[in-house]
């Protein structure tokens, strides 16, 4: 489905990813652990066409995107949910969904969006930029769905929410996948997350991955090294 | 102010109200166009009295045109040269953006100078076609008329027209950012271009015909400032810094906040002017709003959202 090979990235002079290689299979669910500054918002960045990219190839669904704008990515099947959110603060809850509409010429928000995350459908007429953060998790998941996407890509997704949610976040991820049969890459700080949705985990570090393992044969406390400062 | 009567004074004010109305379309059309342009793209734009002027051109081709060849056509042109202005201005808005502006999104100072030298190049443009002279505009002589409001008040009937359309206009951008969904799609990249882009909105391309838009709206300030002014290749640098201030002054985000600030504007102008000197209105006018916005940076209207 997304295949990547040695993708190099740069911020100017300095290179923050020094050629990675994977791939994410259909239906799949990659978690990339990593420490702070590592590189995971440069990847899922990179992915999206937000940064770009130096050397190396991404094909998704067997074509070329290397050098696509981001909007013609998104009508290829890529959706992004980013660190921070970026949720539209001065339009509503509805409207922030619609905005992931129009690339499918779709006009009303489908309704197993709202299924999955009833609570924005409660406040679809709020600023979106008044929600709290779980709720903005939510609402840039839903925005994302819009969009119809083949392959989801969240960076960071349990950055500022309590942890009770964060159990609930992992179960609605897996949900999506099942429901929707689209695959999934996630970057993640919190082991114990990664673990409980990844099919496959990657560590990556120092813009390089280090190690790479299935669900079932992982070593967590190895893993767990590589994420402790 | 001796020698008047308090209802001569109050006749005096509405008549100077009513004359300003031209003078606060004219405002509300140009900060219209500048606000819109400003606010989704960070770009402000210096030619935007060059773009009014293209539109004062239109109407004064439009009604020779008319007078010309299609006379019996004569009362109404002023309709077509509203479309026709907007039309041009539009269609150049467009072509400034792909030629020019698209490549200066990063960098807001070269924007700046690169408008400015665009405004240059247009007058020299128009000096070129259409002479250093003013030109006029003849209006039928329906539109010329006044009501009758009272003994001492009349109301300028393109006054009222000019005023209309306006209305028509400002509502029609009303309905096009808040209600359509092309709108939804230029509060997204206003809000968050980036991320915009990141959910599968063609960000150039809303762009461009943003830009255009705003253009195509001072092209009809233009078609209504041919009413109270005679068109020149320089008269846009007149309205252009009143449109600045009364954009910093309603606040640049709010619709609302540009409207009650061109009225203010034109109305303390207009009134001002009867008793005063042009300029020296123009001092009390500026000198008040320095004031105000001392007290209050952020213009007179802001959104109450977290950001
Ligand atoms: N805009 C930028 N300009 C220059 N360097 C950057 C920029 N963004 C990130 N970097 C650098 O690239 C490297 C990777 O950063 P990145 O944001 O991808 O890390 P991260 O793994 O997402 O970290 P975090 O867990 O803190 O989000 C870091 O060394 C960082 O300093
Ligand atoms: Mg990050």
């Amino acid at each position: 489905m997304l295949s990547v090979t040695d993708l190099r990235v740069a911020y100017g002079q300095s290179e923050a990813l020094h050629g990675l290689t994977f791939e994410v299979g259909q239906a799949e669910i990659v978690a990339v652990v990593g420490r702070n500054g590592m590189g995971k918002s440069t990847l899922m960045k990179s992915l999206m066409g937000l940064v770009p990219t130096r050397g190396g190839h991404v094909t998704f669904d067997g074509a070329d995107i290397t050098a696509l704008p981001s909007h013609t990515r998104v009508a290829r099947g890529l959706a992004y949910v980013p660190q921070g959110r970026m949720i539209f603060s001065t339009m509503t809850v509805q409207e922030n969904i619609e905005t992931g509409l129009f690339v499918r010429q779709r006009k009303a928000v489908p309704a197993d969006i709202y299924t999955l995350f009833p609570v924005l459908q409660e406040m679809r007429g709020r600023y979106g930029g008044n929600l709290s953060g779980g709720q903005q998790q939510q609402l840039a998941i839903a925005r994302a769905l819009a969009t119809e996407p083949k392959l989801l890509i969240l960076d960071e997704p349990t950055e500022g929410i309590q942890p009770n949610i964060i159990q609930e976040m992992a179960r609605t991820l897996r949900r999506i996948r099942d429901e929707r049969n689209l695959s999934i890459l996630c970057s993640e700080q919190v082991l114990s997350f990664a673990l409980d949705i990844a099919d496959r985990v990657l560590v990556i570090e120092g813009g390089r991955i280090v190690h790479q393992d299935r669900r079932a044969d992982i070593d967590a406390e190895l893993v767990a090294r590589y994420l402790a400062v | 102010m001796g020698g008047y009567s308090l209802t001569d004074l109050v006749s005096i004010m509405a008549m100077q109200g009513f004359a300003g109305l031209i003078l606060f379309s004219v405002f509300v059309l140009m900060a219209l166009g500048l606000a819109i342009i400003f606010g989704q793209m960070g770009v402000i734009n210096m030619a935007h009295g060059e773009f009014l002027i293209l539109g004062a051109y239109m109407t004064y081709i439009c009604s020779h045109v008319v007078q010309t060849y299609a006379p019996a056509l004569f009362p109404v042109y002023f309709f077509a040269a509203v479309l026709l202005a907007f039309g041009a201005s539009f269609l150049l808005g467009i072509v400034v953006e792909w030629l020019l502006i698209r490549h200066l999104y990063k960098r807001p100072l070269d924007t700046l100078l690169a408008t400015w030298g665009l405004s240059l190049i247009l007058q020299q443009i128009y000096r070129s076609i259409f002479g250093a002279r003013e030109v006029g505009v003849e209006l039928p002589p329906w539109m010329m008329g006044a009501l009758q409001a009272t003994d001492t008040i009349q109301i300028p009937i393109n006054g009222l027209i000019v005023m209309g359309l306006t209305v028509i206009i400002t509502i029609g951008v009303y309905l096009l950012i808040y209600r359509s969904r092309w709108g939804k799609q230029i509060r997204a990249v206003t809000g968050n271009r980036v991320m915009a882009g990141a959910v599968g909105i063609d960000t150039d391309r809303i762009d461009r015909y943003t830009f255009g838009i705003g253009c195509g709206i001072a092209g009809v300030a233009g078609a209504a400032f041919t009413m109270i002014g005679s068109t020149s290749p320089t008269a846009g640098q007149l309205y252009i810094v009143d449109t600045f201030l009364v954009v910093v002054f309603g606040g640049a985000a709010s619709l609302l906040g540009t409207i009650a600030s061109a009225f203010t504007i034109s109305q303390a102008r207009s009134t001002l002017e009867f008793f005063l000197s042009g300029s020296m209105a123009q001092v009390l006018v500026l000198l008040t709003v320095v004031g105000i916005l001392m007290l209050r940076p952020q213009g007179l209207f802001t959104l109450k959202v977290r950001r």
